[in-house]
């Protein structure tokens, strides 16, 4: 990997004494905008729900428990809850991966053994920055270093599933509890699915020209960021991130402020139903070829539950989702072997629907 | 100089490329550009996260697009 030591400055690593000195002075004038920009965003925030009442009813005066109304007060208030939640929480976390590499993370695996790094690897997932296409060079990176084949999954699983959009968009739009709910479900799925995939001993059905490449895990780059490089990589982020998905999010948020406008209360309550007992592998097989970001689906899931939709079945459609896609498999196809791609979809899916029986019970 | 740009085909990959490509060019840099896009020779190069940016055999780097002012100073 990168050589720490007599290389030319490299990718975000800037000449840190020169930085600190020039920027040592206004500091506390930076920690003041800061603060500034946090108060305000709370003060605007808090105002969003008055705002679209007095939008939609007095401004464009619709009658109240209207349809039109009703779902345009549902966009109104929404869409910019929505998407200054996703700011902040994505900027926070933009610096948060700043400390997190897919080196170091793998440096870290690639010495524990495999329940305790099952559980670490679906940790790790949430934090370590990787694009979705790096997927199969991570896989290769990871595998070939030593890391455990179960742990490698345990990470590859969580990592697209567990992330700050479709917890931002869970507490946003139903609440703290389900956000912690399905994070903590998520994980285990991670974990436990993980873990089986390595307890079936199946490293032969890795494709043989991976297993013939050799990479060492210790080769981590050294970690030169100031703090002012870690607040610009959450900049960054917020502006990859948001300025991709923020179509998707109203775009969602469309569709379920027409379907909370128009569709009448109850009417999913048969098909989606606690009581439908197949309503959950239904949505775990109808999610796993479909794919979207957590973006795209978590609007249509509000939606959905407040038409009387259980919330097991629902979280079990919005993990099978997100983890489990089509594209995703045949790029896997690459590096594992036929057999190998069958069990991850079977145990990743039957864990999700655990999950979905379990809330529908539960709850 | 040989720059190479390892990544499968994604929007981020891309972007690298046509920014180093792009930056090659207006300094008149002698350096040959190529996209690498087979995981294997991907992996071979000792690259794990895209879009990576290797220059000589040297992983300059990982996981992210360059800055412009970066390529800039690889160049040198």
């Amino acid at each position: 990997m990168e050589p720490s030591e007599n290389a030319p400055p490299s990718c975000c690593a800037d000449n840190i004494k020169e930085k600190t000195s020039t920027e040592s002075a206004p500091r506390w004038r930076k920690f003041l905008s800061a603060g500034a920009i946090l108060i305000s965003w709370f003060v605007i925030y808090k105002q969003l729900l008055p705002f679209s009442h007095f939008f939609t009813y007095s401004v464009l005066d619709f009658e109240k428990g209207s349809h039109l109304g009703g779902s345009i007060q549902f966009f109104v208030y929404d869409t910019p809850k929505v998407l200054m939640l996703l700011t902040l929480v994505v900027y926070g976390v933009g610096v948060i991966r700043s400390f997190f590499t897919p080196e170091r993370t793998r440096k870290i695996l690639a010495e524990k053994r495999e329940s305790v790094g099952n559980v670490l690897a679906a940790h790790l997932g949430i934090v370590t920055p990787f694009c979705s296409c790096s997927a199969v060079p991570l896989f290769i990176g990871f595998v070939t270093a030593g890391v455990p084949l179960g742990v490698t999954f345990s990470f590859l699983i969580a990592a697209p599933m567990v992330n700050e959009i479709a917890l931002v968009l869970l507490y946003g739009l139903l609440g703290w509890k389900v956000a912690v709910l399905y994070l903590v479900t998520g994980l285990l799925v991670a974990i436990v699915a993980g873990w089986i995939i390595g307890r079936l001993g199946l490293e032969n059905h890795i494709e043989d020209w991976v297993l013939e490449i050799r990479t060492n895990a210790d080769d981590v780059p050294g970690d030169t960021l100031s703090w002012n490089d870690r607040f610009m990589h959450g900049w960054q982020a917020v502006k990859d991130i948001v300025g991709k998905v923020w179509i998707y999010v109203v775009a969602g948020i469309a569709v379920g402020a027409v379907i909370h406008g128009y569709v009448p209360e109850g009417f999913m309550a048969s098909i989606m139903g606690k009581d439908a007992w197949w309503s959950v592998p239904a949505a775990v097989f109808i999610g796993i070829p479909m794919y979207s970001n957590a973006a795209g689906i978590v609007p249509v899931i509000h939606a959905l539950l407040e038409k009387g939709a259980a919330l097991g079945t629902v979280l079990a459609f919005m993990m099978s989702v997100i983890a489990l896609s089509l594209p995703e498999m045949i790029i896997l196809r690459k590096v594992l072997k036929p057999r190998l791609i069958g069990v991850f979809i079977g145990v990743v899916g039957s864990g999700i629907l655990l999950v979905g029986y379990l809330f529908n019970l539960v709850i | 100089m040989e720059i190479k740009i390892c990544g499968p085909g994604c929007s981020k990959c891309t972007e690298a490329e046509r920014l180093v490509s792009k930056t090659v060019n207006e300094t008149g840099f002698q350096a040959t550009v190529t996209k690498v896009e087979d995981f294997a020779e991907i992996a071979k190069l000792g690259v794990f996260s895209t879009p990576a940016v290797v220059i000589d055999g040297q992983i300059k780097c990982v996981g992210k697009v360059p800055t412009r002012k970066e390529v800039l100073e690889w160049l040198k």
